[in-house]
């Protein structure tokens, strides 16, 4: 599915990943810890495509070809979602409006007509049941007011309506209270399948109970100095990245 | 960043979609002007003699004047005497009685601009009064309307069958002597449109007309007058689109509103004259006077306009404020691309006491527009506890455009209320990427993203045309983004 091999990055002549190397099977669930500024959030907008970022080295293969030869919008069509730690709020544009371009986006991507107005209308709501997202979220402008957990439910709920390949779920439990994020694990939950995958960057070893990971990566200073299995993330909860850290040293 | 203004700028070559021309015999008088073109027009509309002495004390008026040029644009010189100041498409009687009569060829020309006129004026329950270049030749809806006691002419009809009420209202709101264009309209106005809406009555639909210049050379000078009686309410659409030219037009158009007691005007304007090609060769000139008068207690007027066309757009669609307690609003999307050039804004006079006016106004800048909001908020000192409310927003795009404001504020009573607000950005890189990572590509990110800009004035315009607006912006600005 996806294949990243030796990528270096630099963000304004820094140098934020340091040759990392991370290979996620169909099916597979990873979660990538790690202290802050260690380059998380750079891997996943360097997966999406987000302009600014210096790629030096490395490849990444998804699906068995070149990403980052592809556009952002591309890398969307083809199956990449990624989940924003800080979701952006676009004043005055309907948010189910986006939903909707973006599913016609993708459709005709795979040359299929534009979705039936009311189909679609339909599966929205029901994601956003099992969301429990009030339906008057559909009307407002994207994101514009939403609270922080709101903005990361509707994160879920485009990712549910756009089905990806690929999900790259940048701290989406962060800011969550514990209601929610058994509301947005259940949600994360229901796609999984044998042909989906998942990359979940998370500070938090709860989340890990609800979505359970086949493999555990320790992101520190660019590099990924320690992967495992669900264990590592309830070591790394009692003892701190100190403890990797030090080993890494 | 600079990555993304070059490929803003890569997609800057936009095409006009509707820029052709349609073959149609014009009886057309040789270009220049004097008292005798004038008298010729006169005659040949078969106006009453009022009427022809107030052409001509305009056309006096304005050979003193000397063409204006304070505003934010630049321009070749214009050479008054090498226009034709009327133009007549052919018919053998006195025009079309239905749209069976229209010729075909017109109907086909509304086709490719998108206005299935038969259709969509049934669909939408619009009357539409087409003017083709100065004479109008379709006018729908006619029964509904009579029915109401709603009057709704081409302006020249009107002078045959209410002179009393033309005799009573011209120039009453915008005077002969206002402005070099607004002098010159008086003098050779070809055609327009002509409301009166009587008393306590709500006219049953959209007015719309549908304006569009043709044969070569004719400058266009539409006068368009609407009265509402005391409690009348109506809401009229003014749209237009051009074909494509090499020589600049000029369009001098002069509306004037007048908002008895208690009524509400409400003017929906979408522009789309023909912009001029990449370096703005061609296109349009639109020196508008659009005034309105809240004459009557607890008036409304409202203007809102959508300006995506023309090479270069000067207007200030203006609400007196006269009775006590009435209302004036402006809401105002200008879109500039390319070469183009636009100076706009409104006027708002506060007379009255407790009079509000708000103030919305949208600019957005791409290529080498160069957009100009232009307002003046005048409170004299009867205005007792009169309000104003101010917002303008500029929207950049790429690095080669201007955005300027020129907010002018008079306040000579100090129980007044003025605020102002002002924004300039550009589209921000993170919106636009939330949008591409899903999927959705930069160009219909950009129209998303700006037509969120723009929400609050869209939303104002009647809901029908409100997507053709949002169509127009997208189209206007085709190319315009990254
Ligand atoms: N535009 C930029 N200019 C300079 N430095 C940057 C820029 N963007 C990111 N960085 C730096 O890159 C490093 C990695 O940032 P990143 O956001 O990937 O960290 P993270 O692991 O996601 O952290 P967190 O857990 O706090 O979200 C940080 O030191 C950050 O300051
Ligand atoms: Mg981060």
């Amino acid at each position: 599915m996806l294949k990243i091999e030796n990528l270096h990055v630099k963000v304004d002549g820094k140098e934020i990943l340091k040759g990392l190397t991370l290979t996620v099977a169909p099916g597979e669930v990873h979660a990538v810890m790690g202290p802050n500024g260690s380059g998380k959030s750079t891997l996943a907008n360097v997966l999406a495509g987000r302009p600014g970022y210096e790629i030096t080295a490395g490849s990444v293969t998804f699906q068995g070809r070149d990403l980052l030869a592809l556009a952002p919008e591309e890398r969307s069509r083809e199956g990449v979602f990624l989940g924003f730690q800080y979701p952006v709020e676009i004043p005055g544009v309907n948010n189910v409006y986006l939903l909707k371009a973006a599913v016609n986006a993708a459709r005709k991507h795979r040359g299929l007509d534009e979705v039936d107005a009311f189909e679609f209308l339909t599966l929205v709501r029901e994601k956003m049941r099992l969301m429990r997202m009030e339906e008057s979220m559909l009307s407002r402008g994207v994101n514009e007011g939403f609270s922080g957990g709101e903005k990361k439910r509707n994160e879920i709920l485009q990712m549910l309506v756009l089905e990806p390949r690929l999900a790259i779920l940048d701290e989406t439990d962060s800011g969550l209270d514990i209601d929610a994020l058994k509301i947005v694990a259940n949600g994360v939950n229901t796609l999984r399948s044998p042909e989906r995958s998942l990359v979940l960057v998370t500070h938090y070893q709860r989340l890990l109970d609800y979505i359970v990971p086949d493999h555990v990566h320790v992101l520190v200073k660019g590099r990924i100095v320690r992967s495992g299995d669900k264990s590592l993330a309830l070591e790394l909860e009692k003892r701190g990245y100190d403890w990797v850290t030090g080993e890494a040293a | 960043m600079s990555e993304t203004a070059k490929q803003l700028e890569s997609l800057l070559a936009r095409r006009y979609k509707h820029g052709f021309v349609t073959d149609i015999d014009a009886d057309t008088v040789p270009p220049g002007l004097d008292e005798d073109v004038v008298r010729l027009i006169s005659r040949k509309k078969g106006e009453p003699s009022f009427l022809t002495e107030w052409r001509l004390k305009a056309l006096r008026h304005w050979l003193t004047l000397s063409e204006p040029h304070w505003s934010h644009t630049t321009y070749p010189p214009i050479d008054y005497q090498a226009i034709s100041y009327y133009s007549a498409p052919k018919s053998k009687t006195d025009g079309p009685k239905s749209l069976d009569e229209v010729d075909p060829k017109l109907l086909e020309t509304y086709e490719k601009l998108g206005v299935p006129l038969h259709e969509r004026a049934r669909l939408a329950g619009v009357a539409v009064d087409a003017v083709f270049d100065s004479v109008s030749v379709a006018t729908t809806f006619k029964e509904r309307l009579i029915e109401a006691g709603v009057l709704f002419y081409p302006f020249s009809e009107a002078v045959q069958k209410h002179p009393e009420l033309i005799e009573r209202y011209l120039g009453s709101v915008v005077p002969y002597t206002d402005n070099f264009f607004a002098s010159l309209n008086s003098a050779v106005f070809s055609d327009g449109s002509f409301v009166y809406v009587p008393k306590g009555v709500r006219c049953p639909m959209e007015l719309s007309t549908y304006f569009r210049i043709n044969a070569a050379n004719t400058g266009q000078f539409e006068r368009t007058l609407i009265i509402a009686d005391d409690g009348a309410y109506v809401s009229y659409l003014e749209g237009c689109t051009a074909p494509m030219r090499d020589e600049n037009q000029l369009h001098a158009a002069v509306v004037e509103l007048v908002a008895l007691d208690d009524a509400r005007i409400k003017y929906s304007t979408v522009q789309n004259w023909y912009p001029g090609d990449a370096e703005g060769r061609g296109g349009i000139y639109n020196f508008v006077t659009k005034r309105g008068e809240c004459r009557g207690r607890n008036s409304h007027i409202s203007w809102t306009q959508v300006e995506t066309g023309s090479a270069i757009t000067w207007k200030y669609p203006s609400c007196v404020l006269r009775g006590d307690g009435s209302s004036g609003e402006f809401y105002s999307v200008a879109t500039v691309n390319n070469r183009q050039q636009a100076d706009t804004g409104t006027k708002m006079i506060h007379i009255g006491r407790d009079t509000h006016s708000t103030i919305i106004s949208k600019g957005i800048s791409a290529g080498r527009g160069q957009n100009t909001y232009r307002g003046l908020v005048k409170i004299l000192p009867s205005a007792h506890g009169a309000r104003n409310f101010t917002q303008c927003d500029s929207l950049l795009m790429g690095g080669k455009c201007g955005a300027h404001t020129f907010p002018y504020v008079e306040v000579k009573n100090p129980s007044a209320t003025v605020e102002h607000e002002a924004s300039t950005s550009k589209i921000s890189e993170d919106e636009l990427f939330y949008c591409l990572a899903r999927g959705i590509s930069r160009e219909d990110a950009v129209n998303l993203i700006v037509s969120g800009f723009c929400k609050s004035v869209f939303k104002e315009l009647p809901m029908e045309f409100a997507v053709e607006a949002q169509n127009l912006l997208a189209v206007s600005l085709e190319g315009a983004v990254g």
